[in-house]
């Protein structure tokens, strides 16, 4: 049996698991796709310290790697399907192959960017419709492009794909953006920027990719179609707890419930990083809360195991 | 996984004999790097049934533009040399193994 899994190795994960390695806690971890998570899609960080001139987030997840790879840790490539508490504490974690025991769980397995939901967006992904603007910048060059969404992620994207398209027009359905200002302020020096505020995009139209976008007002009730050859989408994030819902509580966007020291309902689960309600999602708050949880959960094995130093 | 090219691309894909799982990528793009070490674990499992090439977007226009890739990484099934089916996005290895499967 493990002391802990930690399920979902981007900053907040990798930080715990470098801490409970640290502490030489025998430990198992679960990444299904990507060491490093959504930070691989980020252009340049410049928020984390210790990097004066950013860093893109594919290199800091490399160094993420190489810092964590110094402990050969036990890190299994498939995807969490469900956990599991018996009478006598034990947790089961289930892979599509396999299940293991642990005493304890640290779930961090963050966020993906949220569908709109709207006609056209599944069948025009990868054929105008992008989630990823370092991904598909280059295949936009001096084309006509929507940016959707006022936060951060959808701002930063807009000023990196400035430098490749002719014009953007940035949708937004509120009648200001909720970025920070040193964003916004990138952002209004930029000539090839259009605003449209207080509107909603209805629906995504093509033959065989984005031709246009049907774009609605929300204030003047108006719908107009703008003519265009690609739509990203930044309109915020949905957490990657559906294989937890029937075991952990969560809040109503589906983000896990957590108490003091970052502990769920479950006694022994443990939560850190975008997938926590109320966390900051960003990268230097995600590996706080990776630490904050390694040391908690360590403290709850030793307990169980009847090691605990007080 | 071996590069594939304008040069070969006929040969190596449409005409294989058995299908082939192209994955479109660029140097700049960082997801892409990450689908490699996925897809080389992927294609121990079709070893001999499947052939896994990569396609370098920025060597390749002409051929990512004639398949319509506007999004990267992107794996584009091919079988008798017909795509058949379409993945974009970085995928975990049982989500690529099932896209396989579904469409050979």
């Amino acid at each position: 049996m493990k002391d802990a899994v930690i399920i979902g190795l981007g900053p907040a994960g990798i930080t715990a698991a470098l801490y409970l390695l640290r502490a030489k806690a025998d430990i198992l971890c679960f990444e299904k796709m990507v060491f490093g998570g959504q930070i691989n899609l980020t252009d340049k960080i410049e928020n984390y310290p210790g990097f004066p001139n950013g860093i893109s987030g594919f290199e800091l997840a490399q160094l993420f790697k190489k810092q964590l790879d110094e402990f050969s840790p036990q890190i299994i490539s498939e995807k969490v399907l469900g956990v599991e508490k018996d009478k006598e504490g034990i947790l089961t974690v289930k892979v599509s192959s396999s299940e293991f025991k642990t005493r304890s769980i640290i779930i961090a397995t963050g966020a993906y960017p949220k569908r709109l939901n709207i006609k056209g967006e599944e069948v025009f992904t990868g054929r105008g419709v992008s989630y990823c603007a370092i991904c598909d910048a280059m295949f936009f060059k001096d084309k006509i492009i929507a940016v959707i969404g006022g936060g951060n992620s959808a701002i930063e994207e807009a000023i990196y794909l400035s430098k490749f398209v002719k014009k953007i027009y940035l949708i937004h359905r509120r009648d200001r953006l909720r970025a920070d200002k040193i964003f916004q302020e990138r952002l209004k020096v930029l000539n090839n920027v259009e605003f449209v505020f207080s509107s909603t995009v209805e629906e995504i139209r093509g033959e065989k990719k984005v031709e246009s976008i049907l774009v609605n007002n929300l204030n003047a009730q108006t719908a107009k179609e703008i003519i265009l050859d690609g739509v990203f989408i930044f309109a915020g994030y949905t957490p990657n707890t559906e294989f937890l819902k029937d075991f952990l509580q969560l809040d109503k966007g589906g983000y896990i419930i957590t108490k003091e020291n970052l502990i769920t309902n479950v006694e022994g689960v443990f939560a850190c990083g975008d997938v926590r309600s109320g966390s900051l999602k960003q990268v230097v708050s995600s590996c706080g809360e990776g630490a904050q949880t390694a040391v908690g959960c360590m403290k709850y094995v030793e307990k169980l195991k009847g090691t605990s130093y007080d | 996984m071996h590069e594939v090219k304008v040069d070969n691309f006929q040969e190596e894909v449409l005409s294989s004999g058995i299908p082939v799982v192209v994955d479109f990528w660029a140097q700049w793009c960082g997801p892409c790097h990450m689908i490699t070490p996925i897809l080389e674990e992927v294609s121990k499992d079709f070893e001999g049934t499947v052939k896994f090439l990569k396609l370098n977007v920025d060597e390749n226009q002409k051929i990512a533009s004639d398949y319509g890739i506007m999004s990267i990484p992107a794996l584009i099934l091919f079988k008798e040399g017909k795509p058949v089916a379409q993945s974009i996005g970085v995928k975990g290895k049982d989500e690529i193994a099932s896209f396989i499967t579904s469409n050979i």
